[in-house]
């Protein structure tokens, strides 16, 4: 399942602004640059990525990354690089440490927590008897019936 | 004089929603038939006074009266008829004056159709529903007045923002609200069953209907807002994971979760407080929803509304409703005592665990849409959560929903073997693995998410067709096609709602995996390679004009060998009033792949930006949100749904579940 997880969070559904005359002539090094473009935010845009925005500073954005990659930079370094000037508000993923950590660890430990109350009342439900008692309605109930 | 009337018309509609909040209630508590029937007038006038204002408000649109503010800012004379007609929910104003028309509407068919409803559960329904009513009434007439007039007006509108203008406005927020509001029907019957402090068979048998048809507009309109962003932005994107994607979304969940677990209350008599709760929390994330969009407190592309103060009067809404309703389950919720018993394997347990992974998906959802505004209340930290996040942390519970679903569907109530129930589905899970693997083996070498998610969807489609096959009993054919034709429509609705899932779950998972995309400059005559298909630019026109807008179109042709495949023309349009540019792709729509094409800016060198994508099993992904909500459709025209409440079920020539 973790494993699932993993290989399944390396997708994300590229969307792509990205103009030809920005692009590498290198296609494994572009397709390098336009997978570091989803995880860059445009920090002038409202919740975009680089990669799916017009303005023009995702476009300097996206020259920047292809430059960096051209010199060599691998892609952490690409990511440092930009989170050392703009903060960690640029990262699209956040980082797993800090107030980054609560939002990562949130989802599982809800999900424990969720089967740990439903097996706890169950439990407890099938330590009751099996047969519910009757309600003070349905004795009254069927004691008329009886009577009748 | 057609405004003035509106604007009056609106706020009788406040002072009978007032009466409608106290009258009802006050009788219900105190055992006054006649205080207690006055819920039903009101809530049918409510909804007539609030429909004469919308029709003002339409026609002021119509009529292009720029006397009015939100027509001058919002409309122009050129603009097409039918963008004059949705313009007036294309803005904040008027999309709120559709909010209370529509909860006008809901509390309405609670009162005309609420015939078989105990009179005092009714009484408190729609009490509740005026409360609501009252609240968002005000916030219009207070904040957001659609009907405040210039002094001055203009010689011509603004128009509307040209994103707008186009047909999937006309459908996607009436649909979107019908689901929003439709949740308030289901938080005030719970709330009303709070006050009451019972919850029964009957209770979740009345609930269902409401929250069916609320959930299925629901689904209606995310995928009508889905596809319309993917051919209307030009980037072929269909979910963004935008924090006003997500306010639609948690409801959606909450109320998926919602609906299963009413039915263990309808059924077994379980669950209930647990129920409750979740109608509780589903109309609040409608109004988180509503927060969200509404305020602008998170910015995001949507926001064409941004301002404090009416965010102030958001937040005190959803702080007095969400936050009362959920005081009152805290001191009533005791008083639900749970009557089924069931053991660990059984469709109980089953449905629990749909509504634990539906809710914690939910959860992921609404933490990771308000993380940004906590991390920078609680911490000073500026923070992104952006679709990678999402991505990551919400796949994995759908994945285990398709898993379970097949299971949970087949196995029987209070007790089951599950052994049984395996040898059932074996034919279902070797289909899946075959299929799963013929994928993997075809696409060799590229992620393990289009294999994983054919084989999930296989699985709960065959586990449908086993469950279906059981149903149809022993016998020959004819006697089998007899039984099936026989289920309860509610049973086939679950079979054609679970179906669609599996096939939305696949064209996700497909069109992420395999789609491809060619971005070049292109010359006028220039041909090239794009997967199986030779892309040709044939032409490109400039000066093309439309009744608001100028653009520039270009004509490409895409074959496949020989054989033309398709022609298409996009354009890059610009609308004149409002400065915007908009870039229309052109889409060849296929059962199998659709090839969209997108032309840009002319560049420096000659030749133009030309952008085609191939996306695979793209239609996949609303048919299957269609085929969903047309099994909510099915189900809800079962009879046991449509009868007057606490008619007592009929016996069938096939065993009901």
């Amino acid at each position: 399942m973790k494993r699932l997880a993993l290989i399944l969070c390396l997708l994300a559904a590229p969307v792509l602004a990205v103009e030809p005359s920005e692009m590498l002539a290198d296609p494994v090094l572009e397709a390098r640059a336009q997978a570091l473009d989803q995880e860059l935010r445009c920090v002038k845009c409202q919740s975009e990525a680089i990669a799916s925005s017009n303005a023009a500073w995702a476009a300097d954005a996206r020259v920047l990354v292809r430059e960096l990659i051209a010199d060599g930079k691998s892609d952490a370094e690409v990511m440092d690089f930009f989170v050392d000037r703009y903060g960690e508000y640029v990262r699209m993923r956040p980082a797993a440490r800090g107030a980054g950590l609560v939002l990562w660890i949130a989802a599982p430990l809800m999900l424990l927590g969720g089967i740990g109350i439903a097996a706890l009342t169950l439990r407890r439900r099938r330590a009751a008897p099996e047969v519910a008692a009757l309600s003070a309605d349905e004795q009254a109930h069927l004691d008329e019936l009886l009577d009748s | 004089m057609y405004t003035e009337l509106g604007h009056f018309c609106l706020i009788l509609a406040f002072c009978i929603a007032c009466v409608q909040a106290v009258i009802p209630l006050v009788g219900a508590q105190k055992g006054w038939p006649v205080w207690m029937r006055i819920g039903e007038p009101a809530a049918s006038m409510q909804f007539i006074l609030i429909a004469a204002s919308f029709a003002a408000l339409t026609h002021a649109f119509v009529t292009s009266d720029f006397s009015l503010a939100i027509v001058a800012a919002n409309s122009h004379t050129a603009k097409p008829m039918l963008y004059k007609v949705t313009g007036v929910w294309g803005n904040h104003e008027g999309s709120l004056l559709l909010w209370v028309l529509i909860l006008a509407l809901f509390g309405a068919s609670a009162a005309w159709f609420g015939g078989g409803l105990p009179d005092r559960l009714r009484a408190r329904v729609l009490s509740v529903q005026g409360a609501i009513g009252v609240a968002f009434l005000a916030f219009i007439l207070w904040t957001s007045n659609p009907f405040e007039r210039l002094e001055i007006p203009p010689f011509n509108g603004q128009d509307l923002n040209p994103l707008l203008q186009d047909v999937g406005l006309a459908f996607h927020p009436p649909f979107l609200y019908l689901g929003y509001v439709g949740l308030s029907m289901s938080f005030s019957f719970a709330v009303a069953a709070l006050i009451e402090g019972r919850v029964d068979a009957a209770w979740g048998r009345w609930v269902r209907p409401w929250t069916l048809a609320a959930w299925l507009f629901l689904t209606v309109g995310i995928a009508l807002g889905s596809w319309w962003a993917y051919y209307e932005l030009g980037w072929g994107g269909f979910w963004f994971w935008d924090p006003v994607e997500n306010a639609s979304f948690m409801p959606w969940l909450i109320s998926a979760a919602l609906l299963h677990s009413a039915i263990v209350v309808e059924k077994r008599e379980a669950l209930k407080s647990w129920t409750v709760l979740l109608a509780i929390l589903a109309f609040g994330f409608s109004l988180i929803g509503t927060f969200i969009v509404r305020s602008g407190v998170l910015t995001s592309v949507h926001a064409f509304a941004n301002d404090p103060e009416r965010g102030m009067f958001i937040l005190a809404i959803l702080v007095v409703f969400t936050g009362g309703a959920l005081v009152l389950y805290a001191l009533r919720a005791h008083a639900l005592q749970a009557k089924g018993v069931f053991a660990l394997a059984s469709r109980e347990t089953a449905l629990i665990a749909n509504n634990v992974l539906l809710a914690v998906a939910g959860f992921v959802v609404f933490i990771g849409t308000v993380w940004p505004l906590v991390a920078e209340l609680a911490w000073d930290q500026k923070l992104s959560v952006g679709p990678p996040f999402f991505d990551a942390a919400f796949t994995p519970f759908m994945v285990a929903l398709a898993l379970i679903l097949p299971v949970g569907a087949l196995i029987p109530w209070k007790r089951a073997r599950l052994g049984r129930a395996g040898r059932s589905l074996l034919p279902a899970l070797i289909a899946a693995i075959a299929i799963g693997a013929l994928v993997w083996t075809m696409q060799s070498g590229r992620s393990i998410l289009a294999p994983v998610a054919a084989a999930l969807a296989v699985w709960t489609i065959g586990g449908t067709l086993v469950e279906l096959w059981i149903r149809a009993g022993k016998g020959v054919a004819a006697t089998k096609l007899r039984r099936l034709a026989g289920l309860p429509r509610a049973d086939w609705g679950k079979a054609v709602a679970h179906s669609g899932f599996a096939i939305t779950l696949f064209g996700v998972a497909a069109l992420t995996a395999w789609q491809t995309e060619d971005i070049r400059v292109a010359q006028v005559g220039d041909s090239f390679e794009v997967g199986a298909y030779q892309v040709t630019l044939d032409a490109v026109r400039e000066d093309v004009r439309g009744p608001n807008w100028t653009a520039t179109e270009a004509d490409v042709t895409l074959r496949r060998g020989e054989r033309v495949v398709a022609q298409l023309s996009p354009e890059k349009r610009f609308y004149p009033v409002a400065g915007m540019p908009t870039t229309e792709a052109a889409i060849a729509n296929g059962v199998f792949r659709d090839l969209y094409v997108v032309v840009g800016d002319p560049q420096e060198g000659g030749g133009f930006a030309l952008r085609t994508h191939i996306k695979p099993f793209a239609n996949w992904i609303w048919a299957g949100a269609i085929i969903m909500a047309l099994g909510g459709a099915l189900s809800l025209s079962d009879r046991r749904h449509r009868i007057a409440a606490g008619a007592r079920k009929t016996q069938r020539a096939v065993p009901a579940e």
